[in-house]
């Protein structure tokens, strides 16, 4: 990371809490005088994150642990409950004007289900020059162009200019959410499980597209993921969420050849590895908790083998063991 | 070796559309013995589901299974009328779906369905089926499973509803499970403990199972035999070890290139160019020639006939020679 650039995107403190509305039958029964029960999810938990100038930050976490939430949060499209998120230094939430334009158009998002964020009733040509419009970023005169350029950055042919999404296979609208993004030439991605809809094969060509585009255009990518394999691929750093909290960070190629935290080393383990034959399964015990109802403490502390009494009473900080390598794990505090 | 318990030869299912015949399973041949498991694998639109909904007379119109032997036992289930069939689907073959909640009926308790999977079958007591469905569900690794008996589909996570599936699937000790992408939906840790149950279920029954999926690293660790299909074939089929350490079919070699797992971290995955083809638009010839580097003019001209080699199976006019494929 270098020192003088303040990093692209800074989180700092982040929770994100969703509360249930009352619906009807609990909004009758308050008038009559039974208090509202709220339940909140606390999908974000307390997120300290810095992605620096050019990094892939690789956040890998299973369902419901808050990732795609957080990248969200990265690309403005939840408000953080507490806490801020910078850009380039300042924080988003005091950008007026100009510089809050330069924040919405330098930070896009790719989502994972292109059928999903494409409009099936536009033309190709208009989904892409959509945003250029919406912002006047560009002269009528010059769209046309721009958008045979995008298409040609994603490796689509001139002629897709006229298609509909709906023509088009997975990985080729995966290519046309990713052109899509890049119209506005932005700094930084929020990629959410871009690859994990598409086959083997073509996964690999949109992860090589990935890598091709930041070395183009210097961007950066939060790179939301299951998939251990891909991120590992990818990323410079990598980040493991679990319930909300970030419990691990450090670079690649250290997360993979000595993880710390034991949910680490569980999801590790358990990713099907090709080069493994006749593997003798040892599952790791228990569920996913709900987010509506986490465990205290460490959160993973029901499902760790390591599992002491103080795990159950308080939740362990993300703590540096070593250059550029923190984990949240009483384990390491342990004399 | 232990004995065959299913053999398919020159299966082939076909949609009819206004347009033509098009064979989404076009010739596929495949043998599973007891107590063994088949990893069945393939992209989206390859055929492998619509070879297992072939195999249990699921095909619906304007699907059709067209050609071919599917012998089950040495009883071909072709020529089952569907009294019969009836009889043998879900308890000597049973099937597990990728998405449980399609196949549980969300009105109804666990507990009863799963005493209908064994009442239908068998002339029991209801307290004795009650009795088998709480051992399915405490063998599945369902915490509580008295109680869960009187639970709804909805009140399962994705997790534990998958299980559920198994544990029905189970209920009568079938000879062969025919699972189609079971893990898919579910995350690492949760898909380790359902491969740990199938694992742990097929070796103290001995059941057959087919693990159709995309994923080949499931299928490396857990399958004993591989069969890899590309639009509506088998294009290479043998032992895991020798079919993912030295593959002969140019698609298959492809395939593991082109995971992330294969290569060094950082560098240009060697992707396959093009995709794949649709039903209507399969090429003649082989139907991977333009997408194949090894392609040669007889591949456009010449389906390739199955190349049998010891254990080992493959259709390719090119096929990679065993010593270059170290790599």
């Amino acid at each position: 990371m270098t020192s003088h650039h303040p990093p692209v995107i800074e989180l700092r403190n982040v929770h994100k809490r969703f509360e249930q509305r009352p619906d009807l039958a609990q909004r009758l029964l308050a008038l009559a005088g039974r208090p509202i029960d709220r339940r909140t999810v606390h999908a974000v938990n307390g997120v300290d994150l810095a992605v620096a100038h050019g990094e892939v930050l690789g956040l890998v976490g299973e369902s419901g642990c808050g990732k795609s939430t957080l990248g969200r949060i990265v690309a403005g499209l939840h408000r953080p409950t507490e806490g801020e998120v910078l850009y380039q230094g300042e924080p988003t939430a005091n950008l007026r004007g100009a510089q809050r334009l330069a924040y919405v158009l330098g930070v896009q998002m790719v989502f994972q289900d292109p059928q999903a964020s494409l409009n099936p009733r536009q033309r190709l040509r208009q989904i892409l020059a959509e945003p250029l419009k919406v912002h006047r970023l560009a002269p009528a005169g010059e769209i046309p162009s721009r958008v045979e350029r995008a298409l040609s950055a994603v490796g689509l042919e001139r002629d897709y200019r006229d298609r509909f999404a709906h023509q088009l296979s997975g990985g080729q609208r995966q290519r046309v959410g990713i052109a899509r993004a890049l119209m506005v030439q932005p700094k930084f991605l929020v990629c959410d499980e871009p690859v994990a809809a598409l086959d083997v094969s073509i996964q690999a060509q949109v992860i090589n597209l990935f890598m091709d585009l930041r070395e183009q255009h210097g961007l950066t990518y939060l790179f939301i993921s299951h998939d251990l394999g891909v991120v590992r691929h990818i990323s410079d750093r990598v980040a493991i969420m679990y319930l909300g909290k970030i419990v691990e960070q450090a670079p690649a190629a250290e997360i993979f050849s000595r993880a710390n935290h034991p949910y680490t080393q569980a999801l590790l383990a358990e990713v099907p590895d090709v080069r493994r034959r006749g593997r003798r399964f040892v599952p790791i015990k228990g569920e996913i908790p709900s987010p509506l109802n986490p465990p205290s403490g460490c959160a993973f502390h029901p499902r760790c083998p390591h599992a002491m009494p103080r795990c159950r009473e308080q939740a362990p900080a993300l703590e540096p063991i070593a250059a550029g390598h923190w984990s949240a794990c009483h384990l390491n505090t342990q004399t | 070796m232990s004995e065959v318990i299913l053999q398919v030869r020159g299966l082939r299912t076909a949609f009819h559309t206004e347009a033509g015949a098009w064979p989404a399973v076009d010739g596929v041949d495949l043998e599973v013995r007891r107590g063994e498991i088949l990893g069945l694998v393939g992209e989206s639109g390859s055929g492998k589901s619509v070879t297992g909904f072939s195999l249990l007379g699921l095909i619906d119109p304007p699907g059709e299974v067209v050609e071919g032997e599917i012998l089950f036992k040495g009883q071909d289930l072709r020529r089952l009328d569907e009294e019969d069939m009836r009889r043998l689907r879900g308890n000597r073959i049973a099937m597990i779906f990728q998405d449980p909640l399609m196949t549980l009926n969300p009105v109804l308790r666990i507990g009863e369905q799963m005493m209908e999977a064994i009442l239908t079958h068998e002339d029991v007591s209801r307290a004795q089926a009650r009795e088998r469905c709480r051992q399915a569900l405490a063998m599945v690794g369902i915490p509580a499973p008295d109680k869960r008996l009187d639970s709804y589909p909805h009140e399962f996570s994705g997790g534990m509803r998958q299980r559920v599936a198994i544990a029905i699937a189970m209920l009568n000790r079938p000879d062969l499970i025919i699972c189609d992408e079971p893990t898919t939906a579910l995350d690492v840790t949760i898909q380790g403990q359902i491969l740990y149950r199938m694992q742990e279920i097929c070796r103290t029954h001995d059941t057959a199972l087919i693990w159709i999926t995309h994923d080949l690293g499931v299928v490396a660790e857990l399958a004993d035999r591989i069969a890899v299909m590309y639009a509506g074939r088998i294009v290479e089929a043998g032992p895991v070890d020798e079919v993912l350490d030295a593959p002969r079919h140019p698609y298959t070699r492809g395939l593991l290139d082109s995971m992330p797992a294969n290569a060094r971290p950082g560098a240009r995955l060697r992707q396959i160019e093009g995709m794949t083809p649709s039903l209507s638009a399969r090429p003649a010839g082989c139907a991977f020639r333009p997408r194949c580097p090894r392609a040669v003019e007889r591949c456009a001209e010449q389906a390739p006939p199955v190349n049998l080699e010891g254990s080992r199976s493959f259709r390719c006019h090119v096929p990679i020679a065993c010593e270059n494929t170290a790599a």
